[in-house]
C-alpha cells in the first residue's frame, strides 16, 4: 500500500516539475526539451516499478521493469543471437531486397506515363492491405530460415516504397524540366541530376514508413514457423512457457532495434536532403 | 477514362502473370500425378524430375500445363480457383457456419471496428490534452512519435494470453490490440490538425473575446477535420492488421486470421489465399468507407469540392 501511494506521490511531483519546466523562462532551451520527456519516461518507469511490487503482481501478468532489465542483462547471448536471426539476416536482408526492386521497377514505370497511370493506384491499393497476411504462404515456399521472412519484408516494404519513389520522380516542376531540355541533357541527366535528387524527400519518407514495415513483418512471420531462434520465434514460445520477463526483454530489444534503424534513416535524410525546407532549423 | 484503362491493363497483366507462374510451381506434381494417371511424361524417371528445375521441366511437359491449374492443394493456386472457393466459402454457406468466411470475417471485423473506436477515442482525447497543455505536450508527444517506430505488433501474442490468464477472452484482447494499433496514427495526426489554424485565425478569435473552449469548437475541431480523417484511414488498416496478427497466437478458431493458421497447418493453400483476399476486400471496404465519410463530411463543411 505504501508503494502505491509512494508512487502516486511520484506521479504528483514530477508532473509538477513538469508543468513548472514547461512554463517557466527557459521551456525553449534544447535541455528542457530533453529534460521533460526524459523525466516522464523515468517517472513512468518508475510508477511501473513500485506499482508492480507493491500490487505484488505475479510474473506472468506483468514483470517489473528491474526484472526486465536482469533478464536482458543475463541472457544477452540468446538475445543477439535472435537479434542476427530476425533483425540482420529477415528485417535488413528484406528492406535492401526490397527496396531496391522498388527503387529499379519506379524508373522503369516512370518511363512510360501509361504504365505509371497503371500502377500507381494498383500499388497504393496494395499498400493498403494486410500484407503480413501472406506470411504463411512465403513461409510455405521458402522455408522456415530467415529467407521466407525476408521474403514478407520484401512484400511488404515493396510497395509503399514504390508509390512513394514513383511520386517523388513526378516532384519537378515544367520550368526545372525545360531548364533541363536547354541544356540538351539526356534522359539519364536529367534523371540523375534534377529528378532523383528532387525525389530524395519522397524516397526517404518511404525508406522510414519501410524501416518500421520490415521490423513487424520479419518477427511476425516467425509466428507461422521459423527455425529455434528468432526473435518472434522467442517471442511465441517464452509466452507459451509464460516467460514473460522473457517477451519483454525480446520487446526492449526490438524497440531499440527499431529505433535506432529509424534513427540511422532519418540522419542519413538529414544529411542528403539538407535543403529541404523541412530539414531547415 | 484516363485511368481505367491502364489500371485495367496492369491488372490483366497480373492475372496474366500469375497463371504462367502457377505453371513452373505446380508442375512436379502435375506431371507425377499425370504419370500415374498413363499419360507419357518426359523424362520418365521420378528422380530425374526431382533433380530438374520447374521452368524446365514445364517447357518438356506442355502437355501438363493445364493440370497445374486444378489441383486441390497446389503450391499455388490460380485467381480462378480462390476465386471459386471465396464463392464457395461465403455465398453458399449459410452464414453462421464455421465453414463461412462471412462468420470468420465478421469475428475479424467486430474486433478491429471495437478496437479502432477505442483506439481513435482515446487518440482524440489525449490529442486534445496535447493541445492544451503545454507540460503534456513535452512530456507525451516525443514518445508518441517515438513509439510509432517500435515494432508494436510483437506484444500482440503476450496481450492476448497475459489477459487470457487473468480471464478476459474473445473479442476484448483483440480489440485492445486494434485499438493500439489505430491509437498513435490518430494522436499524431490529430494534433497536427487541431495546431493547423494559422495565427491569424487565432488571433480574430482574440479579438472576438472568444474562450479556449469556443476557440476549440469553432476553430480548431472544425481545421482539424481533414487531417483527422487521414489518419483515420491509416488507423482503420492498422486496426484490421492488428486483429488479425491478434488471433494467430492462441490457435483461436475463429476469425480470419485462425483461417490463415490453420489453411498453413494443414496445407489448405487454396484457403489461405482465399482467407487473404477475404482480408483484402475487408481493408478495401474499410478504408472505402472511411474516405466516403471524409468526402461527405469535407463537402458539407465547403472544404473539398
Amino acid at each position: 500500500m505504501i508503494l502505491i501511494i509512494a508512487a502516486l506521490a511520484l506521479w504528483a511531483i514530477m508532473w509538477t516539475v513538469n508543468v513548472r519546466l514547461a512554463n517557466g523562462e527557459s521551456a525553449g532551451t534544447s535541455t528542457v526539451r530533453l529534460l521533460v520527456p526524459l523525466l516522464f519516461g523515468l517517472t513512468l518507469l518508475a510508477m511501473w516499478e513500485l506499482v508492480v511490487r507493491g500490487l505484488e503482481l505475479p510474473i506472468v501478468i506483468l514483470p517489473a521493469p528491474s526484472v526486465i532489465a536482469e533478464r536482458v542483462a543475463g541472457s544477452g547471448p540468446t538475445l543477439w543471437v535472435d537479434f542476427k536471426q530476425t533483425f540482420l539476416k529477415g528485417a535488413l536482408g528484406g528492406y535492401a531486397i526490397g527496396c531496391t526492386a522498388a527503387f529499379l521497377t519506379a524508373i522503369l514505370v516512370d518511363r512510360w506515363d501509361f504504365l505509371r497511370r497503371g500502377l500507381l493506384p494498383v500499388g497504393s491499393f496494395v499498400a493498403a492491405l494486410p500484407i503480413v497476411g501472406t506470411a504463411p504462404i512465403l513461409v510455405m515456399w521458402y522455408g522456415f530460415d530467415w529467407h521466407s521472412k525476408a521474403a514478407v519484408v520484401v512484400l511488404m516494404v515493396f510497395f509503399p516504397m514504390l508509390v512513394n519513389i514513383v511520386a517523388g520522380l513526378q516532384d519537378t516542376t515544367q520550368m526545372q524540366r525545360d531548364l533541363m531540355k536547354t541544356y540538351a541533357a539526356s534522359y539519364w541527366q536529367g534523371l540523375f541530376k534534377l529528378r532523383l535528387p528532387a525525389a530524395m524527400p519522397f524516397i526517404f519518407n518511404g525508406l522510414k514508413i519501410s524501416s518500421t514495415l520490415a521490423m513487424i513483418g520479419a518477427i511476425v512471420a516467425e509466428f507461422f514457423g521459423s527455425p529455434i531462434v528468432g526473435m518472434g520465434f522467442r517471442i511465441s514460445t517464452s509466452v507459451g512457457q509464460l516467460a514473460l520477463d522473457m517477451v519483454w526483454a525480446e520487446i526492449v530489444v526490438a524497440a531499440l532495434a527499431g529505433s535506432a534503424f529509424y534513427g540511422v534513416v532519418a540522419l542519413i535524410e538529414r544529411r542528403l536532403t539538407f535543403w529541404h525546407p523541412s530539414q531547415r532549423r | 477514362m484516363r485511368t481505367i484503362l491502364p489500371v485495367a491493363v496492369v491488372v490483366a497483366a497480373i492475372v496474366a502473370f500469375w497463371y504462367l507462374a502457377a505453371i513452373p510451381m505446380n508442375i512436379h506434381f502435375a506431371v507425377t500425378s499425370a504419370q500415374r494417371a498413363g499419360a507419357e511424361v518426359t523424362p520418365e524417371s521420378g528422380a530425374e524430375r526431382r533433380n530438374m528445375g520447374a521452368i524446365a521441366l514445364a517447357a518438356r511437359n506442355p502437355a501438363q500445363w493445364t493440370d497445374s491449374w486444378t489441383q486441390a492443394k497446389p503450391r499455388l493456386p490460380v485467381p480462378h480457383q480462390v476465386v471459386a472457393e471465396l464463392w464457395r466459402t461465403t455465398a453458399l454457406q449459410h452464414p453462421a457456419s464455421k465453414q463461412s468466411l462471412v462468420y470468420h470475417g465478421w469475428v475479424t471485423l467486430s474486433a478491429t471496428v471495437v478496437g479502432f473506436a477505442i483506439g481513435t477515442g482515446l487518440g482524440i482525447l489525449l490529442a486534445i490534452g496535447i493541445v492544451h497543455s503545454r507540460a503534456m505536450d513535452m512530456s507525451v508527444m516525443p514518445w508518441a512519435i517515438a513509439s510509432q517506430t517500435i515494432p508494436i505488433l510483437a506484444i500482440a501474442p503476450m496481450i492476448i494470453v497475459v489477459l487470457n490468464s487473468i480471464g478476459v477472452q474473445g473479442l476484448i484482447p483483440k480489440a485492445i490490440i486494434s485499438a493500439y494499433l489505430s491509437f498513435f496514427p490518430v494522436v499524431v495526426g490529430m494534433v497536427k490538425g487541431l495546431r493547423s489554424p494559422d495565427a491569424m485565425q487565432f488571433d480574430l478569435l482574440k479579438t472576438y473575446n472568444a474562450s479556449r473552449s469556443e476557440t476549440f469548437w469553432k476553430l480548431r475541431l472544425p481545421a482539424s477535420a481533414p487531417y483527422l480523417f487521414a489518419s483515420l484511414k491509416v488507423g482503420i488498416a492498422a486496426s484490421l492488421v492488428g486483429a488479425i496478427v491478434g488471433e494467430l497466437p492462441t490457435g483461436a478458431s475463429r476469425g480470419l486470421g485462425a483461417r490463415l493458421l490453420t489453411g498453413s497447418y494443414y496445407g489448405q493453400t487454396v484457403q489461405i489465399w482465399s482467407a487473404l483476399f477475404a482480408t483484402a476486400i475487408l481493408a478495401a471496404a474499410l478504408v472505402a468507407i472511411v474516405a466516403g465519410i471524409e468526402r461527405a463530411t469535407l463537402k458539407r463543411m465547403g472544404l473539398a469540392t
